[in-house]
């Protein structure tokens, strides 16, 4: 408890407390559509976080978390669907198998020294290469999509991840509080401060007698397992998985978007991240639709060049920033 | 299956793969000079391809004499971008500098949905169905036409950064930054030129690649990553292995289109990629030192 609070303010617990509160107490007033904005935000929040750990903090630059993302979720949806094997079965199984996918990547590329924008590329290629093999792979129905089946929504049962909207917004908001408790444990803890000196400089940190290489490697690591949860989430939550969506490349982009924007490294960054841009698409949509101007494109178009401005106007995340604004000293 | 078969699909990927070779000269040269990721490759190149296809459709322009043209516009639009926006984004961290190219490809690929709409367009020449028997082998004009193209417009792009003052400043500033800001170069005007000739060279390439293939906004990101893959497996910074690594993955793709499924086809063109990135992160013909 001391390792979590220590070296916080007290006014960003008693605002990190209020916020929690509201996120809790908000199905109690919100309507179906809020909880599913929610429940999205949330999602981007978690996998955010899950990235965070990898770039943010070791300086990793990954585009291929699609891939973790994927493949646990299939992996979880094809134990269900076959062999009846619950969710959360699933999970411990996916877990492992993100790591596992985590280490080769991170095993090929570190150890042969490919780093920098080389690294994002070879990510980028391994998600690419998944998501054609998953388009020709028939165990799980290839391009055609692997489905669960739907059941009604009346009854919560969170053994199997089966059950309204609510249950799924408690579990990804939960999800999303535990990864930013292990991020900030993470960041704390003596690793984190390896990977923090590894991003800075990694000569510099070679020189002090960090092993670089292994701390690199724990980064994906931990990395790719966080966000085998996301997976299984989202096979359980939209019950349907096509190769083409969940690799897909640009998968992988909306998932870095929110922590970059929200200032990469934070830990309060890809929530914020989220927020926003979740908030931003959902306002653009509804504005469009008011106006009457709901051509295709034009959405992305808006957030394109709103996405533009906050990368010029802020360079550094816009959480830095609020968080100097709301006088809670320097943003971690 | 007859040898000739093998042939003639290997000279068809060889030549489309120039046409990539030429799209990847342009990444090569934005990256190895200006150091800045150009995510929006293949965005920019798709604008080209529209730009080809509206001329052709609504003033009958042939692609192949609006080259220049276009290739000029590209680069004005390229220049203008890296100096107004870019630019500031030069000694930004990468992640920030991926994200600003996010977000123009973002804005071009919608804005091109928004005027053209989701559907493929393309354009059918009088020469779209004309081949050359060569002893055995059947070889197709346009991809034969492009290609030659693509190699002239890299022939003059090589020989500007060989034989010009300018090119010369420019692989200056390219080989030591701070080097070439001593010496009193207008470094910023020379990367926006930089930028500009990658532009104009993704540019002369898309409006090759409208001769054989369909432009629809969406393919934008596909060619971004082919462009990618191509400059570093032939080797970044070097303007022969853009052309060589197009050649590969060119070839590569048409031989697994025949061999295997052709929907499996960009498979190996990562498969490449990665096996370079193990072996020879440097690329083919990329120098080992960095």
């Amino acid at each position: 408890m001391r390792a979590l609070t220590h070296g916080l303010t007290r006014r960003s617990i008693v605002l990190l407390a209020v916020l929690l509160a509201v996120l809790v107490a908000l199905p109690l007033f919100a309507g179906d559509y809020l909880i599913t904005v929610l429940i999205l935000i949330l999602y981007f929040a978690y996998v955010g976080q899950a990235w965070n750990v990898m770039m943010g903090f070791a300086g990793q630059l990954s585009l291929g978390h699609a891939l973790y993302v994927g493949l646990a979720g299939y992996l979880a949806a094809f134990l269900f669907k076959d062999y009846g094997v619950g969710p959360w079965i699933g999970l411990l199984a996916a877990i492992p198998l993100t790591m596992a996918a985590g280490a080769i990547i991170g095993f090929l590329a570190l150890r042969f020294g490919v780093t920098g924008v080389y690294f994002a590329i070879l990510t980028i290629a391994f998600a690419e290469f998944a998501r054609i093999g998953f388009d020709h792979l028939d165990i799980v129905n290839g391009s055609g999509g692997l489905f669960l089946p739907v059941v009604q929504h009346d009854q919560s049962d969170l053994w199997l991840l089966r059950g309204p909207p609510t249950m799924f917004y408690y579990v990804i908001l939960a999800a999303t509080v535990v990864a930013l408790v292990l991020s900030r444990l993470l960041l704390k803890s003596r690793i984190g401060y390896f990977w923090l000196a590894i991003r800075e400089d990694e000569q510099a940190a070679r020189a002090t007698g960090i092993n670089t290489f292994r701390y690199k490697m724990a980064a994906v690591v931990i990395s790719a397992g966080m966000t085998a949860f996301a997976g299984v989430f989202y096979a359980f939550y939209y019950n349907n998985l096509f190769p083409e969506q969940i690799f897909h490349i640009s998968r992988s982009i909306e998932l870095i978007v929110g922590p970059i924007i929200g200032g990469l490294g934070t830990l309060i960054g890809p929530i914020v991240g989220a927020f926003l841009l979740t908030g931003l698409s959902e306002t653009l949509t509804s504005a469009l639709g008011a106006v009457g101007l709901d051509l295709p494109g034009a959405r992305q178009v808006l957030y394109g060049i709103c996405l533009l401005f906050v990368i010029i106007a802020l360079p550094g995340g816009v959480w830095p920033w609020l968080a100097r604004r709301l006088g809670l000293g320097e943003p971690r | 299956m007859p040898l000739e078969i093998y042939l003639n699909v290997a000279i068809s990927g060889i030549l489309t793969g120039l046409v990539y070779g030429l799209m990847a000269l342009g990444l090569s040269v934005i990256f190895g000079v200006v150091r800045v990721v150009n995510f929006a490759h293949g965005e920019m190149m798709t604008v080209a391809m529209y730009m080809a296809v509206v001329l052709f459709s609504t003033l009958g322009l042939d692609p192949l004499i609006m080259l220049v043209p276009i290739a000029a516009v590209m680069f004005a639009l390229g220049y203008i971008l890296q100096k107004g926006v870019i630019n500031a984004f030069v000694t930004r961290p990468e992640s920030t500098q991926f994200l600003l190219m996010i977000a123009i490809a973002i804005i071009l690929v919608n804005v091109l949905l928004i005027i053209f709409g989701p559907d493929a367009q393309g354009v059918q020449t009088s020469y779209s169905y004309d081949s050359y028997a060569v002893g055995p082998l059947i070889i197709d004009a346009t991809k034969a036409y492009a290609a030659v193209a693509s190699l002239v417009v890299a022939a003059v792009l090589f020989a500007f950064f060989r034989f010009t003052r300018t090119g010369t400043a420019i692989r200056g500033c390219a080989d030591n930054h701070t080097g070439a800001l001593v010496v009193g170069l207008d470094v910023s005007h020379l990367y926006a030129l930089t930028f500009g000739l990658g532009t104009a060279c993704v540019g002369a390439a898309g409006v090759m690649l409208v001769l054989l293939v369909d432009a629809t906004p969406a393919i934008g990101p596909a060619y971004t990553l082919l462009a990618f893959i191509i400059v570093i497996t032939g080797g970044l910074g070097s303007m022969a292995g853009a052309l060589l690594g197009g050649v590969l993955i060119g070839l590569t793709e048409a031989m697994a289109g025949l061999l295997f499924t052709p929907s499996a086809k960009s498979m190996f063109g990562f498969a490449i990629l990665v096996l370079v990135l193990l072996f020879r992160p440097q690329g083919i013909l990329g120098k080992a030192a960095r």
